[in-house]
């Protein structure tokens, strides 16, 4: 294409003032550089210094099997913690998903032991509970317009209220006594028991390999498909994304599906390693999930919420409770740990950095 | 001479590496009206951030009637008499509460105040404020009933609320229609004639030369000149932007209304409007647009000109009425469809809607130019990163971005290079009808001639549409210029518009 004069002019004369406002800026200094580089690796850092600080004090610690029961033990908060991610991404949060884990638990556990499902309908069994609590957040929030939190809080209590019902509030095993009287006779079986606790190779326990299954394909998804993209613009700007012909009403829902989905998914999980349907499981899963998101934030300085952060925060979670047990820690000190490092991350995303943010 | 109300003197702000203001000087007296005129991150907003006491300045003087000035904090500027109006009218007003509510939110807000203020006694004191600005309406409605222009009004009695010696107006008629900024100004001539000093912050000439008395203008956090009346707005331009003026808006413009209106008549149109009834109860009205042609529909903020962009752009639905495409029936369901058709819409205010805020991962040119078209670029959705820098790396070229590369984020562009940005994003994929919401919002003269210039020598590959309030700029940028108020049309000859400028 050629060029009319006047456009070449024009070019000339912005260089002009290009050059002014490169003058009045100077080169990031040493210290500037290691603060960013601070600020991504921070979290990371602090894992390593924590691993180090254990297993120099307990040499147990960095035991194959020690390292694999820590991930098995954060592998169900991991989890839901990834849907909790995507919904935050979204812009929305998910708070039922502790819930809908526990529900599923329910579900899991009522199809095998009353209905004598066998393992793969119990598993289809949660999944579409999980797909209807995910519909039933997503269309209250974009059809019914109830703001997200409200809904989903609404959500966890109509979910942690229903799960107590089939069963008259008890846990429900071979032999329980149902509320019309009837004695349960179904039984777990062992394909359905594998799910929690079959490892791989002897060493990896499964539910390990389905969050790291699940953590590849978010990560993908979220950070290098237009699918992702599209859920973070919705959490960014809503109506700039509408305006650029995203379909951000179908969108969220699916954000809030996917994320029932992965409960729903961990619900199962539980149910396979406890191998019954508890009515207290769960309880304190929402908080933790929610907290590995938000400590997520912190990690690579990504100030966002991102999958690979909160898997991380779970795993630092995880690290710490464990090594602090094993240094003889009481049981009683853990939420309030929890809590010193979930504010602690917390004010480390939000506080460093801000200097460096364009004033303009 | 008297003492100025207020002296700054050699006054400097530094952030991180970019000195943003460098001992920049400036004085105003009672009565007075100065004009702060600058391009984009020329160092306007930070002295008067400066002034209000946003920022504290890292080096330099203040003083207000001669004592020294150094407010802690913009309630400390406001106790001493430096009140200030910013743009941004949702930021500072809270629409549930009542509009009597919203004019003593300060006094409220006041930890010295009575804790104890019945509904009655809040309508008594809010009357007389309310006055002040001839603001006639029921107090105790919620603000949120109020017009945009009124809503204004209330924030500007809030200031003036403390009698003030010095009022600083940012952008006061970025959203008022002409006969709403005239009321403005009125009000503005009677608060000089009480002796306020008033800081005024504005890009629209049209405004400088009604109210100005005196225009000074910063240029790379410099104060460059002082211009006292007769203000030559031109040179005052020239001076801000740092080089000559290319384009004489009013003659070029006027020329190619009456160009166009024979050129184009022959043909069989390529974009029209037909019976289109943008509300229940508005008139409805015919358009004609020409391929080549670029159509500017003026008229003032609120007169529904968003409307009929978001009608044509699918985003909303008209009450009535046909439109036809190429010789095809248009009727889109959604913004994703009229895309899909290859019909954009740049929105006004870009950072709503066009923009993603700096925590959205991709927020950065080339991300935000890729942003519509993901769909069609990358079918088996993963987004390849050299595809989008590609098209950046073009359109930074095209359009004159002044950035560092394609990955630079959208926070770190000034506002000129932020616009720029969001209409490289519709050009990215050829347009077959292109449609501009105010796409000289917050954009400097030297930007908007750069815009004007890439516009029209695209123009010829679509229709296009630009939905302006401003006549001047309608005329500098459009083939043919329509008149569109409370959601119509109406057709005026081109020499009532230019003397409706030149007036």
């Amino acid at each position: 294409m050629k060029t009319s004069p006047s456009v070449t002019s024009d070019v000339a004369s912005e260089g002009v003032p290009a050059s002014h406002e490169s003058a009045g800026r100077i080169r990031p200094s040493w210290l500037q550089r290691l603060r960013v580089q601070l600020e991504r690796t921070g979290m990371l850092l602090v894992l390593a210094l924590l691993v180090i600080v254990f297993a120099v004090n307990q040499p147990a610690f960095l035991n194959i099997d020690n390292l694999f029961s820590i991930l098995q033990a954060v592998s169900i908060v991991a989890l839901l913690g990834i849907g909790v991610t995507v919904t935050l991404a979204a812009g929305g949060f998910d708070l039922s998903v502790g819930s809908l884990a526990a529900s599923a638990q329910m579900a899991a556990s009522y199809v095998l032991i009353v209905w004598h499902g066998n393992a793969l309908e119990a598993v289809a069994a949660c999944l579409v509970l999980g797909i209807a609590a995910g519909l039933f957040n997503g269309l209250l929030i974009t059809r019914l317009r109830v703001p997200d939190q409200l809904a989903t809080l609404g959500t966890l209590f109509l979910l942690a209220g229903l799960q107590l019902i089939p069963t008259g509030g008890r846990s429900l095993a071979t032999g329980t006594i149902l509320p019309d009287g009837t004695e349960t006779t179904g039984v777990f079986p062992d394909a359905f028991l594998a799910l929690g606790r079959l490892r791989l190779f002897d060493v990896v326990p499964l539910p390990v390999v389905v969050l790291l299954v699940l953590t590849v394909v978010a990560c993908v998804v979220m950070e290098t498909t237009r699918w992702g993209r599209v859920i973070y613009a919705i959490g960014g700007n809503e109506t700039a994304a509408r305006l650029a012909g995203a379909p951000t009403a179908r969108y969220r829902v699916a954000a809030y599906v996917a994320s029932g989905v992965i409960a729903s998914l961990g619900g199962v999980l539980i149910a396979a390693r406890v191998g019954r349907g508890d009515v207290s499981a769960g309880h304190s899963m929402l908080l933790d999930a929610v907290a590995s998101a938000l400590v997520g934030y912190a990690v690579w300085g990504a100030k966002r919420p991102n999958v690979f952060g909160t898997v991380v925060g779970a795993v630092f979670v995880g690290v710490l409770l464990n090594g602090l047990t094993m240094l003889n820690a009481p049981y009683y000190m853990q939420d309030f740990i929890k809590g010193v490092l979930l504010v602690g991350a917390l004010a480390f995303t939000f506080s460093v950095g801000r200097g460096t943010e364009s004033h303009a | 001479m008297t003492v100025p109300v207020l002296t700054a003197r050699a006054v400097s702000k530094r952030f991180g590496p970019t000195l943003a203001l460098d001992r920049a000087d400036l004085s105003i007296h009672a009565g007075e009206v100065v004009a702060l005129m600058g391009a984009n991150g020329a160092g306007k907003s930070t002295l008067v951030k400066i002034l209000s006491g946003v920022y504290s300045p890292d080096d330099g003087e203040l003083s207000l009637r001669g004592q020294p000035f150094r407010p802690a904090s913009p309630q400390d500027a406001k106790r001493c008499g430096v009140a200030t109006v910013h743009q941004s009218i949702a930021d500072a007003v809270v629409p549930t509460l009542s509009i009597a509510d919203n004019l003593l939110l300060d006094r409220l807000c006041d930890p010295s105040s009575p804790w104890r203020a019945t509904p009655v006694a809040r309508l008594q004191a809010a009357a007389p404020l309310a006055e002040r600005v001839g603001l006639e309406v029921d107090l105790s409605a919620p603000l949120a009933s109020l017009s945009l222009a009124s809503q204004q009004l209330v924030t500007l009695a809030r200031a003036l609320a403390t009698r003030p010696a010095l009022l600083i107006l940012d952008e006061p008629t970025a959203s008022l229609s002409a006969p709403e900024a005239e009321r403005l100004f009125g009000l503005l001539d009677r608060l000089r004639a009480e002796g306020v000093a008033i800081l005024l912050v504005s890009h629209r000439l049209g405004d400088l030369r009604r109210i100005a008395g005196r225009v000074t203008i910063v240029r790379d956090g410099r104060v460059v000149a002082d211009l006292r009346a007769p203000i030559d707005f031109d040179a005052a331009v020239e001076t801000m932007i740092g080089r000559p003026l290319r384009i004489q808006a009013a003659d070029v413009g006027a020329a190619a209304v009456s160009d166009s209106a024979s050129a184009f008549a022959a043909q069989v149109p390529y974009f029209s409007v037909r019976d289109l009834q943008l509300t229940s109860g508005s008139i409805p009205f015919d358009l004609d647009v020409q391929r080549g042609e670029i159509v500017a529909i003026a008229g003032p903020v609120g007169g529904g000109k968003s409307r009929f962009a978001r009608a044509i752009f699918g985003a909303t639905h008209a009450t009535s009425g046909a439109m036809t495409l190429d010789g095809k029936s248009w009727r889109p369901r959604s913004p994703a469809d009229a895309i899909r058709a290859g019909v954009f819409l740049a929105g006004e205010d870009r950072w709503r809607s066009s923009l993603f805020p700096d925590s959205v991962p991709f927020a950065s040119i080339a991300g935000t130019l890729s942003f519509p078209f993901l769909s069609h670029w990358f079918k088996h959705g993963r987004v390849h990163r050299a595809r989008e820098q590609r098209a950046a790396t073009e359109a930074i070229e095209r359009f004159g971005i002044r950035c560092t590369g394609p990955d630079d984020r959208l926070t770190r562009l000034s506002g000129g290079n932020q616009q720029k940005v969001v209409l490289a994003r519709w050009h990215a994929q050829p347009a077959r009808l292109l449609l501009l919401d105010e796409p000289f919002q917050g954009v400097d003269a030297g930007a908007r001639a750069d815009i004007v210039d890439t516009l029209r020598r695209h123009a010829p590959e679509r229709a296009t549409l630009v939905f302006v309030s401003d006549l001047e700029e309608a005329l500098e940028i459009a083939d043919r210029v329509v008149r569109f108020d409370r959601a119509t049309l109406d057709h005026v000859s081109p020499s009532d518009l230019t003397s409706y400028v030149h007036s």
